[in-house]
């Protein structure tokens, strides 16, 4: 009887126990709501008051900047073409032009202004590309060749170079299974 | 007006739960603020005591250009209150780079015990309110507070070499070059014009996390924290906004100082009548190009050691709540995907005269 009574009594404590377990969870789960409520206003909020960008203006620019880069690509072909270089080997003597005047301009901090006004205009190209490469060498020379230049220079192009890469290797994996079975002649 | 001793709530100095009312007096027997070109050429340009126009400061790296501003801002401090480094007990100092290093490479040469501080743009208020618990428990007689950002130094870790072209956010802020720092005291040898600046109080903050992830938007990072600390700082000190002349946050710019009076206001506060953004202040973000406004530990601690004080000591400001704002981020916390929270510090310097009583 007696033994009966303690099993009994274990059993209102140990009820008692996973309620008040039970209840904590809810308070937990209802506070992290709410908090997940909160944040979510906020930055529903955040988003309004936070200033965005002009794109039409910014488009615009951005279309006048990379428009002048292309000019001055082609300026540099009818130029070639007048020296009597070989019709086959002038894209690559403008590509190489190109990406010898963005480092000049790079070092000599003017390439980032010019970006500062026309944003995409002048990041998209190559002369960006060669920009990105060229203001991490500059910029982590002080730490040294190979732990510096060496280990850093790829830090922001490095992503383009690895998943151009690789899609590089995916389309070439496409156009073989197609040529395979015939579906292109190319 | 009311006095700050008498919002005493509790033994010895603890008021509320996150603040603490000085019982012994500690005064700032000094101050100096050296910045760079940029800043120099800001509005506040005229109250710095030094601008310097070199970037690297004379050094080889930017790192090196950033501990030799805090060096120089030492040494500058010194000649300024005329104190033989022998007499500072404690240095409480920090920066915004991986590990300190401008803080340790600027302070080797003093021979003075440092305590490293990272609080992120809030390092300034950090180092004040522990310097103040330490000269007011008497352990420190004299002790130095300082914090310094540089703009390039902070640019490479945080964002991109600096000659990588990008366009900056419209909500973005520019890390202020210069370092400013105090001297704290349990004596008063520098009385101006019968005025002498005492801190009287502090209140130290939570970090509070909105889940803002955008860390090119710091001033809606940090707005929470900074409306939670006032908002603390006012229930703990149990008085209202007005009993402050001015409420000055560290770095909100432009688009954290709308976030936060809306915050206050929600809370039942109206602080827009007494309040300044020393990000705001620092630059003229229109001819400067400088988006939301000035970022970085340096900006409230050199905004402080110049025009603040300067003002406090000219008799326009009577008390003052400054509360610089940090934003606690790192690249790899922000790949990983994680929010940024923010931290925000309060520290309360009022004009008293000499004898330690209230001006006025």
């Amino acid at each position: 009887m007696d033994e009966e009574k303690q099993q009994d009594n274990l059993d209102i404590v140990w009820n008692k126990d996973t309620m008040q377990k039970e209840k904590e969870q809810r308070f937990r789960e209802h506070i992290r709501d709410k908090e997940q409520e909160r944040n979510e206003q906020y930055n529903k909020y955040v988003n309004e008051v936070t200033p965005k960008p002009d794109s039409v203006g910014d488009c615009i620019k951005a279309f006048i900047t990379g428009g002048c880069i292309c000019v001055y690509g082609q300026v540099l072909m009818e130029l070639l073409k007048k020296f009597n270089v070989a019709e086959k080997n002038i894209p690559l003597w403008t590509t190489i032009l190109l990406i010898l005047t963005s480092v000049l301009l790079t070092g000599l901090n003017i390439y980032p202004r010019i970006t500062t006004w026309g944003g995409a205009g002048s990041l998209v190209p190559i002369t960006g590309f060669a920009n990105s490469v060229a203001a991490p060498a500059i910029e982590y020379k002080k730490e040294g060749q190979v732990f510096g230049v060496g280990a850093k220079i790829f830090t922001i192009a490095g992503p383009v170079i690895l998943y151009g890469i690789l899609c590089s290797w995916i389309c070439g994996l496409i156009y073989w299974v197609l040529h395979t079975f015939g579906l292109i002649q190319i | 007006m009311q006095n700050i001793e008498s919002c005493i709530t509790a033994n010895d100095g603890m008021a509320g739960k996150q603040s603490v009312i000085f019982s012994k007096p500690v005064y700032l027997t000094g101050y100096v603020s050296i910045v760079g070109q940029k800043e120099g050429q800001g509005p506040l340009g005229k109250w710095f005591d030094e601008i310097i126009e070199d970037p690297m400061v004379g050094r080889d790296t930017w790192e090196e250009a950033e501990s030799e501003l805090q060096a120089r801002t030492v040494s500058r401090l010194l000649e300024k209150s005329q104190y033989k480094k022998e007499d500072i007990r404690y240095i409480f100092a920090g920066d915004l780079l991986g590990q300190l290093i401008a803080t340790s490479f600027g302070l080797e040469k003093y021979d003075i015990p440092v305590f490293g501080l990272y609080g992120a743009c809030s390092t300034m208020a950090e180092a004040m309110s522990l310097a103040s618990v330490c000269v007011s428990s008497g352990y420190a007689d004299n002790v130095i507070a300082l914090a310094s950002s540089h703009f390039a130094s902070a640019e490479k870790q945080f964002r991109y070499p600096l000659e990588y072209g990008n366009q900056r956010a419209l909500a973005s802020t520019w890390t202020v070059t210069g370092c400013g720092a105090v001297i704290l005291s349990s004596r008063c040898n520098n009385a101006q014009n019968g005025r002498a600046i005492r801190i009287t109080a502090m209140t130290t903050g939570k970090i509070v996390d909105y889940g803002v992830k955008d860390s090119m938007n710091m001033g809606a990072c940090m707005a929470p924290a900074a409306a939670d600390l006032i908002a603390s700082n006012f229930t703990d000190l149990n008085v209202t906004p007005d009993f402050y002349d001015l409420i000055v946050t560290g770095d909100l710019g432009s688009v954290g100082k709308q976030i936060v009076l809306q915050l206050l206001k929600e809370k039942g506060y109206d602080i827009s009548n007494n309040y300044m953004d020393c990000g705001i202040e620092i630059f003229d973000s229109a001819k400067q190009d400088t988006k939301a406004g000035g970022s970085g530990c340096g900006c409230s601690a050199v905004t402080l050691c110049s025009y603040l004080l300067g003002q406090m000591y000219a008799g326009h400001y009577q008390r003052i709540l400054f509360v610089p704002t940090g934003a606690l981020l790192s690249t790899v916390s922000y790949n990983e995907g994680k929010s940024v929270p923010g931290i925000a510090h309060g520290v309360v310097l009022e004009c008293v005269n000499p004898a330690g009583k209230e001006a006025m």
